[in-house]
């Protein structure tokens, strides 16, 4: 068990020195970094002000080890737009208003994906089945940020303002963009436990717990899904990632004030130093989900710790 | 229900080649210039609402241009950029994963490390952290959903390669002398496409989704070239006074997603039960 956890925690920690390198890195791709870490409007004068106040007349090398020894204690400089450390503001951002809505998105998608999959798979190819598997195809065949649009234009716009369409600031404003971030985790997720319960509800042991009188919801959320929830577990984990990227996109559809948000709106302005330490925040947690999927993983699958 | 399945599929297959017939007639089809705007004109709704005109069917966006004709010359971007980037994408992690599976050695270890690294960005946040410093283009968009996608075709193919590289059959060949460019195309390849040609269909699916989020958030092709996804983002200010704005561009992309999607769980259930629905 200790030595899988180690190995599983020197690989996140080399995964986190590559994140942090290709950060570093992506302001040099096209040459001149300075071009992007100052206002476009500044003149000769200031750039030369700023390349020697970062540093960046200096040897590659070592603006590379500098840039390693800063970005652990979040220092990537001052966003250009708000004058301000650009990773207090994307802490501002991350914290609440993009948990929140990453949460409330993976809850609804798992809560409602277990019930779902399991009708599904106990009433298999009856209506119930086919409504679900028909739905479950179109959500995931659409983007979300489309779905937003039409959450907007049907509760917003139709049906006169009976949820929010826009901003923050109470539970009812995130309503929708809740719902459409965790469309298609749902959708994949309902087809993920439809498919290990049909699996595991073939197998022996159910039937015995069946012949000796278990009660069948006991059958069907104690002896069966308990068993096939281990996929299940992998794909939570990693949609919960997924709920971060796609808050990139979710929140500008609703204007919900969190790190996705900040991130697109830093692009026009070129505002780099936010974008370089937003990009670090969402790959970090990012990489941390996948370690603690890992980790739960070994915990519930003994099988796992062995190979 | 076999039966039923290969209908689905074979309807899906039918409304692909459409798409794809409508793409490459755009010019012929296209009522109108996609780029040509007549603010006379701006945000007249579609022909059988009242107000509407037959000469734009499908109504007119915020600056009087045709919606339906930038609906037809979307869908060459949109497929342009699923084909062009699965295809692209794939061949290079075939190539590495087989090459890397085969031979071993450090720029084996290299490459998978540095995909691990990679996998560390979902596609949308690669997307707007590459395309903020290149800048938005055609080129552009397809080279980040290339930077994104060929770890996914590596790894599968050199998990593979690895397992086949041992068995009888090519143990065998090689003791009968044949060489490892022979193994390789004969031996190893055939018994990869499978897995590959499945995950491949759902990457088109899912490459397109990312093009129109790209899109949408204006990382993709620059206006006034039409695209799905920016046709989405521009509308969607005006959702209240031109609905069409919003409902037809996402159809378009719901209607191309979901058939290669049916294509991809028909391929999937034909070739190789034992694929998972791609990650």
């Amino acid at each position: 068990m200790s030595s899988f956890l180690v190995r599983r925690l020197i690989h996140g920690v080399f995964v986190v020195w590559g994140v942090v390198t290709a950060v570093f890195l992506m302001v040099r791709l096209t040459g001149d970094p300075a071009a992007f870490l100052v206002d476009p409007s500044a003149t000769r004068e200031e750039i030369e002000h700023t390349r020697r106040l970062l540093g960046l007349d200096r040897p590659v090398l070592e603006q590379y080890l500098a840039f390693l020894a800063a970005a652990p204690r979040g220092d990537f400089g001052a966003s250009i737009r708000h004058k301000r450390p650009a990773m207090a503001l994307v802490l501002e951002h991350l914290w609440p208003a993009t948990v929140e809505l990453a949460l409330a998105a993976a809850l609804l998608s798992t809560l409602l994906a277990v019930p779902l999959g399991v009708v599904s798979a106990t009433h298999k190819d009856g209506a119930a089945d086919h409504v679900s598997r028909l739905a479950s195809l179109l959500l995931q065949s659409m983007p979300g940020f489309w779905l937003g649009l039409l959450l907007i234009l049907l509760f917003a716009v139709e049906l006169h303002g009976l949820l929010p369409a826009y901003g923050s600031g109470s539970w009812r404003h995130l309503i929708l963009p809740a719902i459409a971030l965790a469309a298609a985790p749902l959708a994949q997720n309902t087809r993920l436990v439809r498919a290990g319960m049909l699996e595991v509800l073939q197998q022996d042991f159910i039937r015995t717990a069946r012949a000796k009188g278990v009660p069948e919801r006991r059958v069907l959320y104690r002896h069966a899904f308990r068993n096939s929830a281990i996929p299940f577990l992998t794909v939570t984990g990693l949609s919960l990632g997924f709920m971060l990227s796609g808050a990139i996109i979710i929140e500008t559809v609703f204007a919900w004030p969190g790190l996705g948000r900040l991130i697109v709106q830093a692009v026009p302005g070129r505002d780099f130093p936010v974008i370089q330490a937003g990009v670090f925040v969402f790959a970090l947690i990012f990489v941390g989900l996948n370690l603690l999927v890992d980790f739960l993983y070994a915990v519930v699958d003994p099988r796992v710790r062995l190979s | 229900m076999r039966g039923r399945r290969e209908a689905v599929a074979l309807a899906s297959l039918i409304v692909l080649a459409l798409v794809t017939l409508v793409a490459v007639l755009a010019p012929q089809l296209s009522p109108v210039d996609p780029i040509r705007n007549d603010l006379l004109e701006r945000l007249t709704p579609p022909m059988w609402i009242a107000g509407g005109s037959a000469a734009h069917p499908l109504g007119t966006d915020t600056l009087g241009r045709d919606v339906l004709s930038r609906l037809l010359y979307g869908a060459r971007l949109s497929l342009v950029v699923g084909f062009a980037t699965v295809l692209i994408s794939g061949l290079i992690g075939v190539a590495i994963g087989v090459l890397g599976g085969y031979y071993g050695g450090w720029l084996d270890d290299v490459l998978m490390r540095a995909g691990d690294i990679q996998l560390a960005f979902p596609v949308l946040l690669l997307g707007v952290a590459l395309l903020s410093v290149l800048g938005p283009g055609l080129g552009n968009l397809i080279l980040v959903l290339v930077v994104s996608g060929w770890i996914t075709y590596a790894r599968i193919v050199r998990g593979e390669t690895l397992s086949l590289k041992h068995r009888d059959f090519v143990e065998a060949a090689r003791a009968l002398g044949a060489l490892d460019r022979r193994l390789i195309w004969r031996h190893v390849l055939p018994n990869v496409w499978a897995p590959i040609a499945v995950v491949a269909t759902f990457s088109v699916a899912r490459t397109i989704i990312a093009e129109a989020s790209l899109s949408f958030l204006g990382l993709g092709v620059p206006a006034p070239a039409p695209s799905w996804g920016a046709m989405l983002d521009e509308g969607r200010n005006y959702i209240t006074t031109g609905w069409w704005l919003a409902l037809f561009p996402g159809t378009a992309i719901l209607i191309v997603v979901l058939v290669i999607n049916l294509l991809g769980d028909w391929l999937r259930d034909a070739l190789d039960p034992r694929v998972e629905r791609g990650m």
